[in-house]
């Protein structure tokens, strides 16, 4: 069958889903544009992993805006059930109608009515299997680790056929395929299963210079000379042995919060000030402060 | 990409073949690639196209690779394959006899001790019995009782076994905790509101049942972390044995060992056979019986693991006799780190069973504040109170109850 009818308007090679992603302001490396490219044309969910920060969640938004469809958000908890991802009958809707049924004195066929779709509740999953008006959606389950092995279990026919069976009322089945974008930090492994139905990619911290460029977009404010010192401390910091290594979205921040402070270059005093920022565990801050903040800075300071 | 002309048609065959070829390869390496995967790898070659390399390198890892730790595998793979396949094929024919062979030495080992010791174990115990015929006693209830209270280190062979069994008798489960998720019970304490409106629809509405349901529960996540260190030798092998009953018995545990480096052994564990699961453990850890690093290992246990496997607020056991080697470690720091990590930390030192026993080694004192239980481990019963404790859920006074059972040891 052909995966995705919806091809008109996709990216025709990997170059173009690579320009596309920019587009959107998304920086990505040729790997993560591949995996983007295949996903798009085999119609398969991809699973993004890696640490908290680095734009799982991002791809997602970007591929919706760009490829201007829907966005559906799924994000998971633990309990996260059938009711409040799927589906839900309104039961107190079904009451009234059966007591109308019973006051028309006609409750013969009511089994029937009452499991329609004027019943049902859509949740996100079954909502990114309807007919969208300008395109299959995107689809994002958002840190599915967070989420139990039961409801990972259930994923599994849903993105594999991309149907859901509602027992009262049949499968339904989408015409075209959204595009699922599954995120995962590993605070759990994510079944064998899952995985298989997925392309994989693990999200790794960007190079220096893709950060720099990362950087310039998302905090255009800052001076490029500021920026270049700003990412080599960032990609210093992260061969430091701390419990939490910052992610891009934090650097982003720590961008933001220089050009508020008005910083035109980087000092020890600075970096104490703003720590809190970059770092989110006392031990990692108290590790870094003083001394070996600007021992690191020296280093790179030398270095440039 | 459905339509394709003939030479194309005839490359993709060609390709077609490497790519199974190589899927095959990967496979032979323990990567999990069924016949879906290799369809999968075809379909995405041929999507993002073969003339750039790393298009074709990206869309095969994105496919056939699942797991970050399997990257450096398939990256030397690929690179040794695509360059020139016959020569990964020669180097896969010249390793895997060796690769053979010694899976089936590791793997068989165990069973034949098994009946070596079936054979010639129990002639030599039956020669026994015949000489000492006046004096045994085995079997009988007050040897039992002994053998519970008798310190692992002090028994025979013969004793470690009928220990084994006692101490399974003793295990139960970690207590369950509530989930969010809900099943239909009788007297459950919630009603059932889908359940109930398909009753009501079933006598079309004549008669309105409420039904119920109520919360289900799932058991702790268990970690249990184990010293190896020669000092500790006898402990570690009943612990270990222990660890094996309790991931047979529920789902969430996980075991690692620790000597000079942190191991995790979870799936060597999960083995039904005890005797080839304990054999793995043995094949798979590189510093039984060296010294200990406990800081370091309980770094990167912090670091590599405690997010993975800590998630759902699960219970911390540590065997450990708490001798640290390295005075410079920051012992206490990665201690406190775990303790907040987790639910509950327990500490089990075979130790405490010197009743004079005092915390004076440095390595103790700078780990027994952060602990919540500190318990003897040294025979079948401080085991079986240790199993008690875990099923009743100790949910408040922490620090009494430490206390308490620390002044109970003395």
């Amino acid at each position: 069958m052909s995966e995705s009818p919806n091809k008109r308007d996709l990216p025709g090679d990997v170059s173009e889903t690579r320009s596309l992603l920019t587009s959107g302001d998304y920086i990505a490396g040729r790997d993560l544009a591949t995996v983007v490219y295949l996903a798009l044309h085999m119609g398969r969910p991809m699973l993004l992993e890696g640490e908290a920060g680095v734009g799982k969640t991002e791809i997602a938004k970007v591929l919706a805006a760009t490829l201007d469809r829907d966005l559906i958000r799924l994000q998971c908890f633990e309990g996260l059930d059938l009711a409040s991802a799927v589906y839900e009958w309104n039961y107190p809707r079904q009451m009234v109608a059966i007591r109308i049924a019973e006051a028309e004195g006609h409750t013969g066929d009511i089994g029937k009515s009452l499991y329609s779709r004027e019943f049902l509740t859509e949740r996100p999953l079954l909502s990114a299997l309807e007919e969208h008006a300008n395109g299959p959606p995107v689809l994002l389950i958002d840190e599915i680790d967070r989420a139990d092995e039961p409801f990972e279990a259930f994923l599994l026919e849903v993105l594999s056929d991309y149907q859901i069976s509602i027992p009262e009322l049949g499968t339904i089945k989408a015409k075209e395929r959204p595009i699922v974008v599954i995120t995962s930090n590993r605070t759990r492994e994510v079944h064998d299963a899952l995985r298989r139905r997925c392309l994989y990619h693990w999200v790794d911290y960007p190079s220096q210079e893709t950060e720099s460029r990362i950087v310039a977009l998302k905090a255009p404010g800052i001076a490029d000379d500021l920026r270049n010192q700003l990412v080599a401390f960032i990609h210093k910091l992260r061969e430091q042995d701390l419990f939490k290594r910052p992610g891009v979205a934090e650097v982003i921040d720590w961008a933001n919060a220089l050009t508020q402070l008005d910083v035109v270059t980087l000092t020890p005093e600075v970096l104490n000030d703003t720590l809190g920022s970059l770092l989110k565990y006392q031990d990692d801050i108290a590790k870094l402060r003083g001394s070996e903040a600007a021992r690191l800075l020296a280093e790179i300071q030398a270095a440039a | 990409m459905s339509g394709g002309n003939a030479s194309s048609e005839a490359d993709s065959g060609r390709l077609a073949d490497n790519i199974l070829m190589f899927c095959r390869t990967l496979r032979d390496a323990g990567l999990p690639i069924g016949p879906g995967r290799v369809l999968d790898a075809m379909t995405a070659v041929r999507c993002a196209g073969i003339d750039r390399r790393d298009d074709f390198y990206w869309a095969l890892r994105a496919v056939l690779v699942s797991d970050p730790a399997q990257f450096r595998l398939f990256d030397q793979a690929f690179h040794v394959y695509f360059r020139n396949p016959r020569l990964l094929e020669r180097m896969m024919s010249l390793l895997l006899p060796t690769l053979e062979t010694d899976s089936l030495g590791t793997a068989g080992e165990a069973p034949i001790r098994r009946l070596r010791e079936a054979m010639s174990g129990t002639g030599s115990a039956a020669e026994e019995q015949g000489t000492q015929i006046g004096i045994d006693q085995s079997g009988s209830w007050s040897r039992r009782e002994v053998l519970r209270r008798k310190d692992f280190e002090e028994m025979c062979l013969e004793e470690q076994s009928e220990a084994d069994e006692m101490l399974r008798a003793e295990i139960l489960s970690v207590a369950d905790v509530a989930t969010r998720r809900f099943r239909f019970h009788p007297y459950g304490n919630r009603y059932d509101l889908r359940r109930s409106m398909r009753l009501i629809l079933k006598n079309n509405g004549q008669l309105i049942e409420l039904v119920r349901k109520r919360r289900l529960t799932v058991s702790r996540p268990l970690v249990l972390i184990c010293d190896i260190s020669g000092s500790m030798s006898r402990y570690s092998r009943v612990f270990l044995y222990f660890a094996h009953v309790m991931t047979a018995r529920q789902r969430r545990v996980h075991t690692f060992v620790f000597g000079t480096r942190l191991t995790n052994i979870t799936r060597r564990l999960a083995d039904k056979d005890v005797d080839r699961a304990l054999a793995a453990v043995s094949a798979d850890v590189k510093d039984w019986d060296g010294g200990t690093r406990i800081a370091e290992c309980l770094e990167r246990f912090n670091v590599d693991w405690s997010r993975r496997v800590l998630a759902q607020s699960g219970i911390v056991i540590l065997l450990s006799d708490g001798l640290e080697r390295d005075s410079k470690a920051d012992l206490g720091f990665q201690m406190q780190r775990l303790h907040r990590s987790c639910r509950q930390l327990i500490w089990l030192n075979p130790m405490l069973r010197y009743s004079e026993f005092e915390p004076r080694a440095m390595g103790i004192r700078t780990m027994l504040p952060h602990v919540d239980l500190f318990l003897p481990a040294h025979n079948i019963e401080s085991l079986g109170q240790l199993s008690r404790l875990l099923q009743q859920d100790t949910d408040s006074g922490r620090a009494s109850r430490q206390l308490a059972t620390y002044q109970a040891t003395q």
